[in-house]
């Protein structure tokens, strides 16, 4: 394949059934074009989803692609990556999907470091159940299942993230086309686990965190001169839970994927038509 | 059956109980005679007493009886637990100078050796078992140097100098009891020139997969599965494969489900609380049509049950597993050496038919070790078919009129072409929701009704095109049929030695798709089904499927079958009025 593909290339044909005006377009199209942009085709692109609408998105791509049970994107993606190194495999899901359901998934991806991209579409809420709170939502939030709030906190992503060993964190907003894109760029260029939290508003069911919201709150870290390689800093705006940044916060530029680590370098699809050379060896083993 | 020894070692975990027993294991396999070993843990008492037994002969041994002829006793609950099976010859090897007096029955032979301070002389009280190992060497009459060279594959890597201390303790516990007691004790342990294997079922499962092509395997540590994932860490890789610990089983399937999508021959290996966590997995496997081998070794339950004891208690959940209608294969070896074959068979229909595939095994088998000869795993007679791969070559056959590529085509045969990813023009997508012939989402009632037949239709293929035949013993036309599944085989097989011609033996290594036994059962005049669970999952299951009733064999209290308790059984049942009525 050649390695000349457009963005449009990674296009189904098939009509995106989200809300109009939804978050989720502009992280898609964010997405379709860094996958163009660093040289990838859909032939040897992998996109694994999860459950809710942002689980959608493999139908609406055209790549490699499995959508899989509420959750476990994570894990199918790591296997992807594993048993074949030169397949370029991102992960998309919501924040239910990541960070509630798939938490316990999130972490160990995140420290295990597998190279591969995960993009979390994070609108606070979830919109395919109608309007329930979900892990990243404000503690004072109503919804049909918290009317007085969530009484709880929210989970803060980036800082999980860091905890659990991140080698890439980023965050970007899906309406900011340009950086978006640029942001995803890097996550895929990073060798390891990308974790790319992109702040998709719910139009629908989230009347808070708005298009208007993110837009009036994000700082971006291109106009803070941040460096992501210094982790101290990135430690400062990561545990800076009174505002939001865009922009690649934290990266380890020693970063090396975990399916290198192991020495994996090709696919595991060719295997002999019978037992492997020297296969009694196997057996004398137990003499 | 001339020379049939059976020897124990017990004490209390942590004593080195499974090393010890596993040393003379070896030495006897070394010394060309079959060994069959189980590792017995007290069903009734708490603690930690254990238990590694090894029955050998110079012939074939598939199971365990209830009879014991040497014990090295390490606590004095070793000889209480096993006062049933020993006898007025049974010799019991303990160390009267530790801190506790053997209460030996007075038929039996008591030989009090000095274990630990004979250890510690010949390098380390740690050597103890081994000292113990030399003296029964003397009792059974068996040539050291067989004990030699286990001790040697052993500690070899560990350097010479820990070699010569244990061969040194070894003989230092053969020499006391020679010097010290003046008994013949009857036992000349035959040796041959034959060079037998000693495995385990998880050994042979994970070397089935091995040599099968599995080149990813993702598992969450589970008694008694464990050993498989064990077993391929540091091989695989030999092979370009990877072996992960996930972080648990919901991840275990699913990274293995990933592997497969990408073109590897993958699997996972876990015990029934496992394969409650990967059934959300499961139909989503079945669904996608990606092979996947998931191995289910079998112990007591329900919830975490009894982890270290044997029960067959998990076939329904096999056959009937997760929501909704999923086809898949359930295939379950009966002896060890078929834990290799059949896991080799299972990746091969996995492929073809591009459905998970169960491989049933069970405590029984997973903790066994039994001798082999060599050529009962013959590389040449592997065969690999990976099914439906189309290459980058002959990819236009399969694409639509748009050049789409259809990863859930409507074949008659219902087996769909396999594009792995990095294929040019065979980008598609799939997904657990219902979907149509190119991978995505559909509710159109027609798509809908496609896919349920075309999935269910790979199993028709299958139930023409493969061999489901069951294992057959005894004798065709009697009277009397016995059926099992599983690990059974070989202990009904020892008892059948002695029952009269008139039984005949099925063993059934397929449970779905399975043998037709209509005609068996209708021929025979009583047809009693053996498993080891409480409700006769299997027995119901051939009621069904044969219009018949059927008597029924069942043991639950843990502990597998014993080939004496069997013969009783089987006789017993056949000779008491029929509990049912055939017709």
């Amino acid at each position: 394949m050649s390695s000349q593909a457009h963005f449009t290339d990674f296009k189904s044909d098939k009509r995106p059934t989200w809300c109009p005006g939804c978050g989720d377009f502009g992280t898609m199209n964010g997405m379709m074009k860094a996958l163009a942009n660093t040289g990838n085709s859909p032939d040897d692109t992998f996109i694994c989803a999860g459950i809710g609408c942002s689980g959608k998105i493999g139908t609406y791509m055209h790549s490699y692609a499995l959508h899989g049970v509420h959750g476990r994107a994570l894990p199918v993606g790591t296997g992807v990556k594993m048993a074949n190194p030169n397949l370029e495999v991102m992960v998309a899901g919501g924040d239910g999907d990541g960070y509630s359901i798939g938490a316990g998934h999130f972490v160990h991806a995140v420290r295990r470091n597998v190279d591969m991209t995960y993009v979390v579409m994070d609108n606070r809420i979830y919109g395919l159940t109608k309007g329930q709170f979900s892990p990243t939502s404000r503690e004072d939030f109503e919804t049909s299942t918290s009317p007085e709030g969530t009484q709880q906190s929210p989970v803060h992503p980036l800082a999980l993230a860091m905890a659990a060993g991140g080698s890439f964190i980023a965050q970007s907003f899906s309406s900011d086309s340009q950086r978006h894109t640029q942001i995803i760029e890097e996550a895929i260029e990073h060798d390891g686990f990308s974790l790319v939290n992109t702040y998709s508003p719910c139009v629908t069911f989230n009347d808070v965190d708005t298009y208007d919201y993110f837009r009036d709150s994000l700082i971006d870290l291109d106009e803070e001169n941040h460096d992501p390689n210094d982790y101290d800093q990135a430690r400062e705006k990561i545990m800076d839970f009174d505002n939001i940044y865009q922009g690649v916060i934290y990266q380890d530029d020693d970063s090396v994927g975990y399916e290198k680590r192991l020495g994996i370098e090709e696919p595991m699809n060719d295997i002999p038509d019978g037992a492997p050379e020297g296969a009694m060896d196997l057996v004398r083993e137990f003499y | 059956m001339p020379e049939d020894l059976n020897w124990a070692v017990g004490g209390e975990a942590g004593d080195g109980i499974d090393s010890t027993g596993k040393i003379f294991a070896q030495a006897l396999s070394r010394a060309g005679r079959h060994v069959f070993t189980s590792k017995d843990f007290a069903s009734r008492i708490r603690g930690g007493y254990t238990a590694y037994k090894i029955r050998t002969s110079v012939d074939e041994v598939n199971s365990v009886v209830d009879r014991l002829d040497v014990l090295v006793a390490l606590t004095q609950r070793t000889i209480d637990e096993n006062l049933d099976e020993l006898h007025e010859n049974s010799v019991i090897i303990y160390d009267g100078e530790r801190s506790w007096e053997a209460d030996v029955p007075d038929e039996m032979v008591e030989l009090d050796v000095p274990l630990k301070s004979l250890a510690e002389d010949a390098g380390g009280a740690i050597m103890q078992n081994v000292v113990a190992l030399g003296a029964a060497c003397e009792v059974a009459n068996f040539p050291i140097e067989h004990l030699d060279s286990a001790l040697e594959k052993r500690f070899g890597d560990k350097g010479q100098k820990l070699v010569d201390n244990n061969q040194e303790a070894a003989r230092a516990g053969r020499d006391y009891v020679q010097e010290n007691y003046d008994h013949d004790y009857g036992y000349d342990l035959e040796t041959t020139d034959n060079d037998y294997v000693l495995l385990n079922g998880d050994e042979a499962i994970g070397m089935g997969a091995l040599v099968a092509g599995c080149r990813f395997y993702a598992g969450y540590p589970i008694t008694p599965a464990t050993n498989v994932m064990e077993y391929l860490t540091g091989r695989i890789d030999q092979y370009g494969g990877t072996v992960v610990q996930a972080e648990d089983e919901l991840a275990a399937i699913n990274m293995a489900l990933g592997a497969a999508r990408s073109g590897a021959r993958a699997m996972t290996a876990t015990s029934g609380p496992g394969i409650d966590l990967m059934t959300e997995t499961f139909g989503l496997i079945a669904t996608t049509e990606t092979p996947l081998v998931i191995a289910d070794v079998m112990r007591s339950g329900p919830s975490t049950g009894m982890p270290t004891k044997q029960e067959q208690g998990d076939l329904n959940m096999a056959l009937y597993g997760g929501h909704g209608e999923i086809p898949r294969f359930v295939v379950a070896p009966t002896t060890i050496s078929e834990c290799f074959w059949k896991t080799i068979e299972a990746f091969n229909l996995a492929e073809k038919y591009q459905t998970p595939v169960y491989v049933i095994s069970d405590l029984a088998m997973a903790v066994t070790e039994q001798t082999f000869s060599p050529e009962e795993f013959d590389m040449d007679a592997v065969e690999i078919d990976r099914g439906n791969v189309v290459s980058e070559d002959d990819i236009d056959q399969y694409l639509d009129e748009q050049g789409r590529f259809q990863p859930h085509y409507d074949a008659a045969d219902g087996i769909s072409p396999r594009a792995f990813p990095g294929t040019a023009e065979g980008a598609h997508m799939t997904t657990g929701l219902e979907h149509d012939e190119l991978g995505r989402r559909t509710e159109d009632t027609e798509e809908r009704v496609q896919q349920v037949d075309k999935r269910n239709r790979k199993v028709e293929t299958a139930q023409r095109e493969e061999d489901w035949s069951p294992r057959e013993f005894g004798n065709e036309d009697a009277e009397n049929l016995v059926i099992t599944w599983g690990s059974n085989e070989g202990a009904i097989l020892e008892a059948m030695d002695e029952l009269d011609d008139d039984v005949r033996f099925i063993s059934v290594p397929y449970l779905f798709p399975r043998p037709d036994l209509t005609e068996a059962v209708e021929n025979a005049d009583r047809t009693v089904v053996v498993e080891c669970n409480a409700t006769g999952q299997f027995a119901d299951l051939i009621e069904r499927d044969t219009l018949t009733r059927v008597e029924r064999i069942n043991k639950y209290n843990g502990i597998r079958f014993n080939a004496d308790e069997l013969r009783e059984r089987i006789t017993e049942t056949f000779a008491a009025e029929p509990e049912v009525t055939a017709q």
